[in-house]
């Protein structure tokens, strides 16, 4: 009997007794692993697993606030949202968040790291330093921000002007980047290369500077990863500081980009916290000025709320599939590609 | 001779690594200044007048320290305070219980379904927020808890990242030491209390850090499901007194400062614990 127990639980072929006594000790460890994962698996079931499906079956049916589902409509709500001009615009604004600040975002802090990386002194004070803004608040921190960007009262514009360059509107601004710099040679730009507005791009500012530190400290992590023999190896072959970040520091590195590339991704098509509270202390609507800062988030956010025609659960709720569909394919089409591009040693 | 050229070799390199370093530093250093700038911003406006801040004056010419009194009675910033703490201290110690838990049944134990139950389990990190929400809104609403602690708790109550995690730290210890709690007579309860726990420390602070931290900083939840001020935790305070302080930002900065102020201290204390938690998290794969 000690003999099976050391074992441990796995039934094993053995005399009928044995097995037996084996079997009952599996049900029974089965019994309590059960018992050890309730907790956790009733909360999953509830707040996780049982919404999953009950947001899709939201989505098909008419819903009322207080009876519930009313009529099934099938996939009229999605239908909807293909004709739906605020949600397309909001996916743009989206993806102009997106493609800004994530590559931004990876470009400068890969390059902090890897300055850090090089034996620099002081390293672990530069990396708390840089790490802070990630672990602050962003209710505070986007308040903080929209304060410095007031274009009445704030630092930014105090700064500019003492350089003798123009204030800006920053976050009141709707005008498209692109628009705002062709006006210096009286340029019209039409519609679609105004590009995102000033008021989206400080808040991609804000977010560069909110989200750098996570970065860096993962390339950090993923840089102390990589065997400093290949270093040496290459070097003593004669290849220059460049030719050392090209061809070891960067595909060895590659896992690394690979995950901070996905989870910035899911990040940034998530975007609600930063962009409502800046709006709100720039005393713009969520949506900022005309909505041209209005992601997929604060869109469907603001369709529950009832501040784009009357609270509709069931119409938030197919935005919020369409979301989820489009973060997934993102995710699969990064997973696709990343074959070609990076190396697992 | 050969020495003096090897000297001035030497000497050359070593000031190729001088002009090196100092450049390093200055964009390190420009850098960090970024970095630290909104903080620095944030505590100098909050001790200013309203005339000093609306003339730009960089620095106060005395700390108004009223400034945090006066903004602690146009809002219970005390009360939200109170309620980040409780929600965050009890959404950690649940995330905790929950977590070591199935974590030590995915790790240590032999069960029907254990590979299937923990796909499951993982396949719900793939769940954005935004659709578990409106369900989720409506079943606080049915349990009648808008408004309530629990609604700010439960929902966050088991996190399948923490369970990962600390599966991965769970299953590294030897089996010899589980082999001799058994023989000395010991349960698998036991044996997780008394000897996978201690073990475990770092995996459970920087779950704890974490979980503290999340729950801490956030607001989209906390401003669906909470309506009278006695309930906001300090996040969703913090976001109504942008509009309650209006113009007064003197008063909006030490308002944000009481907001961030608790983190800033935790961080302090257990940076390393904060920067070797996230350093760990995502680069097994």
């Amino acid at each position: 009997m000690q003999n099976i127990e050391l074992q441990g639980a796995r039934p094993q072929v053995r005399t009928t007794p044995q097995r037996m006594a084996g079997r009952r000790r599996y049900w029974r460890e089965t019994m309590l692993a059960y018992l050890f994962l309730a907790p956790a698996a009733i909360l999953l079931f509830v707040f996780s697993i049982r919404p999953l499906f009950y947001a899709f079956y939201m989505s098909l049916n008419t819903w009322s606030l207080r009876r519930g589902p009313v009529d099934f409509i099938g996939l009229a709500n999605y239908q909807r949202l293909f004709q739906d001009d605020k949600f397309w615009s909001s996916l743009l604004v989206t993806f102009y968040y997106a493609l800004f600040t994530i590559p931004v975002t990876l470009g400068i802090g890969l390059l902090v790291a890897y300055l850090l990386f090089q034996g620099v002194r002081g390293l672990s004070v530069y990396r708390t330093l840089y790490f802070l803004p990630f672990i602050t608040s962003l209710v505070a921190a986007s308040t903080v921000w929209a304060t410095l960007f007031n274009p009445q009262s704030g630092f930014i514009n105090k700064t500019l002007n003492a350089l003798g360059l123009p204030a800006q509107k920053w976050l009141q601004e709707p005008n498209g980047v692109f628009q705002l710099a062709a006006n210096n040679f009286g340029v019209r730009l039409p519609e679609w290369a105004a590009g995102p507005s000033l008021a989206l791009v400080t808040i991609m500012i804000f977010v560069i500077w909110q989200r750098l530190g996570y970065d860096v400290v993962i390339y950090l992590a993923g840089l102390s990863n990589i065997p400093k023999e290949l270093y040496e190896a290459a070097r003593i072959d004669g290849a220059d500081g460049w030719q050392l970040f090209r061809h070891i520091t960067v595909p060895l590195l590659s896992p690394t980009i690979f995950f901070l590339i996905v989870i910035s991704t899911i990040g940034a098509l998530q975007a609600f916290t930063q962009i409502i509270t800046m709006n709100q202390a720039a005393a713009q609507t969520k949506g900022g000025p005309l909505d041209t800062t209005m992601t997929t988030t604060i869109y469907l956010f603001r369709v529950f709320y009832g501040e784009a025609g009357p609270p509709n659960y069931s119409y938030a709720t197919a935005i919020a599939f369409v979301l989820f569909l489009i973060i997934l394919g993102l995710t699969l089409l990064q997973r696709w590609g990343s074959s070609r591009w990076v190396h697992y040693s | 001779m050969a020495s003096v050229a090897v000297d001035a070799r030497n000497q050359a390199a070593r000031r190729q690594r001088t002009l090196r370093q100092i450049t390093t530093h200055t964009i390190l250093i420009i850098g960090a200044i970024v970095a630290m700038f909104p903080f620095l911003w944030m505590v100098l406006t909050s001790l200013k007048t309203f005339q000093e801040y609306a003339t730009q004056q960089f620095f106060p010419a005395s700390p108004q320290w009223v400034n945090y009194a006066t903004a602690l009675t146009m809002a219970p910033f005390g009360r939200y305070l109170a309620n980040t703490v409780f929600i965050s201290v009890t959404t950690t110690a649940l995330v905790l219980f929950t977590s070591c838990l199935a974590a030590y049944a995915f790790a240590r134990m032999t069960f029907f379904g254990r590979e299937v139950i923990f796909v499951i389990f993982l396949t719900t990190l793939m769940i954005p927020f935004e659709i578990t929400m409106i369900p989720n809104f409506l079943t606080i609403r049915d349990l009648d808890w808008i408004d309530r602690y629990p609604a700010l708790i439960f929902p966050f109550g088991a996190s399948v990242f923490a369970i990962f995690l600390l599966r991965q730290f769970f299953a590294q210890i030897p089996s010899d030491y589980y082999d001799a709690a058994v023989l000395d007579g010991a349960s698998h309860l036991r044996f997780l209390a008394a000897i996978v726990l201690p073990l475990s420390q770092p995996a459970l602070v920087s779950v704890a850090l974490f979980t503290f931290l999340g729950s801490w900083n956030s607001l989209l939840w906390p401003l669906i499901v909470t309506n009278s001020p006695e309930m906001r935790p300090i996040q969703v305070g913090l976001y109504t007194f942008i509009n309650e302080a209006s113009t007064n930002t003197h008063l909006l900065m030490a308002a944000s400062v009481i907001a961030v102020a608790p983190i800033l201290v935790l961080y302090f204390f257990a940076q390393k614990q904060f920067i070797e938690g996230i350093s760990g998290s995502g680069l097994k794969g």
